[in-house]
């Protein structure tokens, strides 16, 4: 039975971390494109997490976190390696379809710059030519350049700040692969809901298929909720079971970012019932170990 | 020997349950029912007739002894009437609770003829209960084999189908992808029917009896099920991973904020403690008038997990009349007198969303019932121009499931024509070895009915591996050890052997 094992931790950013977590038969089995759902303690909520690598010699499994709610940030302070977490179930979701394609751009942005990495491996390793697209907000927030830059033929990185590679966003990148090649087959877009969209809408016109990782709302992660339901053309499909990977041409990115915000309330009442309590709690005993800085 | 009793020799009024009061109960997660005291046990038993054709027995999906049980609660050997019941099932405390008894065993007990059914399940609940509060746990003689029994799914089905695999001698491993076993029985029934703390006494039970329960594993995804029988050395498998896909209607306004199907807001509050929020993580927006669609026991389940966490109003909508509706008359009475409004034959047709996309209101349309449909229950029809705004702020579908389609994505298996698991009447699947029941075979069902298909596929699992059955006798009974594998070669013509 896996402990789930925290290994190795690699911070990032300010915000953004690295979670190496041993589990054997999970790094076996984990494929591009599929997510597993964490649990930090007993108290904790389960939250959906793209797999961002594996390892089968080392037996582990590796997530990128951000920290932006309740149980990101509490991870972030207290994940450390030798410590394990509550729980930890996958590999979910339908790994991704690496088919036939010959020339392929991988684009992450932000956070998605960790789950689109499994994915360019994996074409480059079928034979693909494959063109990674990054886009981060500044220099000081990247990361895993050189281990993109290993397995793409081609990097371009944005920046909003133009700090690193090109200023502009992802879909700046996406349109100067596009200029340079005619003949992309496939486009794979990995990130926050709004980037996904404006990747789709750049490859729309030019008819590439392009495939994009819905990360709504879950609870179990095995089909048994319904709460991540996404609409895809006309249908209502289960991101957990049915994807998470969709055309992206198809999603209806609205009801994507509504249904995403459903929980804004809950989810700022438990920030800050959390945020008050460490106060209480580093105010009682100053000495204890720093948390990291507050953003707001 | 005492005298014969007589329909006009027992106690002629069935006793009732004690309950909270509906006024207090509605403002806390305690058990409804507070159970049968010491006193209220022993009268309720003298009720049993004890008759010859036992219809309880065969009404019974699990074939309790139920006459045998109450004559020794009635002659207060309360272990020996524990005993009787665990010869058949496992977790008394739980049918005692969930069971629909009024279909299964008291809808034909002989008592029930003339006068009000002998309260086979609030006995059985006393039974267990009082089992739980002294530990009592009947650990039966184990002889163990060599089979390696892998068990998908803990909730009743894989529950009930594992404790017979390990009676017979198996080294069973239930595997569960929740961080909890129990399924259903903990995610989805409240604790006001049936307390978790219940629950993880009776799974103890079952880790006593050798048995070894792993979470966090999403079988077909972590590992496949043919690979259980390859790789994990697995010599037969069990699925009973239940029906879990929820429906909706797909009527406009279904992806608004607060609507959501009656599993996620019943695992949000049961298993993820949502209802302490945000002293736990998991939130649950809470609704201030909540409107439930259907009319099953998930669906009361729903509306009473509803008024507890605080709504103000709490309406259950179902298309067909109440005489349809599938949930337990016990659970509609209990909504009820908590305070649910019930709409009777209506249905919605939209929902309809305030500016931060939020569900606000309901459109719905009176029903009438017309000729009876392929379910025998007459079917609903929109009566015209009767279509009518309602206000509500959260929007529950309780309206049933489909087949989940995890194992049939990673997996040979066949599947019937809804996507559930095919099985013959033993629930042998199309692998060898590999058996299913429960939810996934039939589509949503009972609790009991659940552990029936567990207890069946057990038996056809036996005798696949070649085990005595150990609730058969046999004519011979010498020399069963000498055999290969246990097997009495005079017992059976062969034997199937899975060499790792």
């Amino acid at each position: 039975m896996a402990d789930f094992e925290i290994v190795k931790r690699t911070d990032f950013s300010d915000a953004t971390y690295l979670l190496e977590v041993h589990h054997p038969q999970m790094a076996k089995a984990a494929r591009p494109g599929q997510f597993v759902i964490v649990m930090a303690h007993e108290h904790g909520e389960r939250i959906p997490l793209t797999i961002a690598d594996f390892d089968r010699e080392r037996g582990t499994i590796t997530l990128v976190i951000q920290a932006v709610g309740k149980t990101t940030r509490e991870m972030q302070r207290d994940c450390r390696e030798g410590g394990h977490l509550h729980a930890l179930v996958g590999p979910m979701g339908i790994p991704s379809h690496i088919g036939n394609a010959r020339k392929v751009v991988c684009v992450g942005g932000g956070l998605g710059v960790a789950p689109i990495f499994p994915q360019a491996r994996a074409y480059k390793e079928s034979g693909a030519y494959v063109i990674g697209v990054l886009g981060f907000r500044n220099r000081s927030l990247m990361f895993w350049e050189d281990k993109f830059r290993a397995w793409c033929d081609e990097l371009i990185v944005c920046t909003d700040d133009g700090s690193a590679g090109l200023k502009g966003l992802v879909t700046e990148g996406i349109e100067q692969a596009i200029a340079k090649h005619a003949d992309i087959d496939e486009v794979v877009a990995i990130g926050p809901p709004v980037m996904m969209r404006g990747c789709v809408e750049v490859t729309r016109p030019h008819a590439i298929k392009t495939m994009v990782s819905l990360n709504p709302v879950m609870v179990d992660g095995t089909g048994m909720c319904g709460g991540c339901r996404v609409k895809i053309g006309e249908q209502v499909k289960f991101a957990c079971v049915d994807g998470p990977d969709f055309d992206g041409h198809a999603v209806d990115f609205d009801d994507l970012m509504t249904r995403l915000a459903r929980y804004k309330p809950t989810e700022k009442q438990a920030l800050e019932s959390w945020q008050s309590a460490c106060r209480i709690r580093d105010a009682a005993a100053p000495s204890a170990t720093a948390t990291p800085a507050d953003p707001h | 020997m005492p005298k014969k009793k007589t329909i006009r020799s027992i106690p002629q009024a069935r006793t009732p349950m004690p309950e909270q009061p509906p006024g207090e109960r509605v403002r806390n997660f305690d058990e409804v029912a507070t159970g049968y005291r010491l006193e209220d046990a022993l009268v309720e038993a003298q009720r049993c007739l004890d008759c010859a054709d036992q219809p309880c027995v065969a009404g019974c999906p699990v074939g309790i002894d139920i006459p045998g049980f109450i004559r020794k609660l009635e002659a207060k050997n309360f272990h020996g009437a524990y005993d009787v019941i665990t010869d058949t099932n496992l977790l008394p405390s739980v049918c005692g609770r969930v069971c629909p008894q009024e279909t299964q065993c008291e809808g034909v007990c002989t008592v029930g003829d003339t006068l009000e059914p002998v309260a086979i399940g609030r006995l059985e609940r006393f039974v267990g209960d009082m089992a739980i509060r002294e530990d009592w746990a009947n650990v039966p003689y184990i002889e163990h084999n060599r089979f390696k029994v892998g068990i998908v799914g803990s909730g009743p089905a894989g529950m009930a189908c594992a404790a017979d695999m390990a009676k017979a001698g198996c080294e069973v491993t239930v595997y569960e992808a929740f961080h909890e076993p129990g399924g259903v029985l903990k995610y989805g029934i409240p604790d006001f029917r049936l307390p978790n703390a219940v629950v993880d006494v009776e799974i103890d039970k079952l880790k006593r009896l050798g048995i070894r329960f792993e979470c966090n594993t999403l079988v077909g995804r972590l590992f496949t099920i043919e690979q259980m029988l390859t790789e994990m050395g697995h010599h037969a498998v069990f699925i009973g991973t239940g029906a879990g896909y929820p429906s909706f209607m797909g009527i406009p306004g279904e992806s608004l904020g607060g609507v959501l199907s009656a599993n996620e807001m019943l695992t949000r509050c049961n298993l993820l403690h949502a209802r302490e929020f945000p002293a736990y993580d998991t939130p649950l927006q809470p609704g201030k008038h909540v409107a439930v669609i259907g009319a099953g026991n998930t669906a009361m389940d729903a509306l009473r997990v509803s008024l507890r966490l605080g709504a103000e109003t709490v309406t259950c909508l179902y298309r067909r009349s109440a005489a349809e509706a599938p949930a337990r008359v016990e659970e509609i009475h209990h909504a009820q007198q908590e305070g649910v409004q019930f709409h009777w034959l209506t249905s919605p047709l939209e929902l309809i969303g305030d500016d931060n996309h939020n569900v606000r209101a309901m459109r719905c349309e009176r029903m009438a019932l017309g000729e009876p449909d392929a379910s025998g229950r007459r079917r609903p029809l929109p009566v015209p121009d009767s279509a009518f705004e309602f206000e509500c702020d959260m929007v529950v579908f309780a309206i049933g499931t489909n087949a989940n389609p995890i194992l049939g994505q990673t997996s040979g298996l066949k599947l019937d024509k809804r996507g559930y698991i095919a099985t013959d009447d033993d629930g042998a699947t199309s692998i060898g070895g590999v058996y299913a029941g429960g939810d996934i075979v039939t589509g949503a069902a009972t609790v009991i009915q659940a552990m029936g298909a567990g207890r069946r596929a057990a038996r056809a699992m036996k005798a696949y591996l070649g085990l005595r059955d150990s609730e058969r006798i046999y004519a011979t009974d010498a020399g069963a050890e000498s055999g290969l594998f246990g097997i009495d070669r005079r017992e059976r013509s062969f034997a199937r052997i899975h060499l790792a």
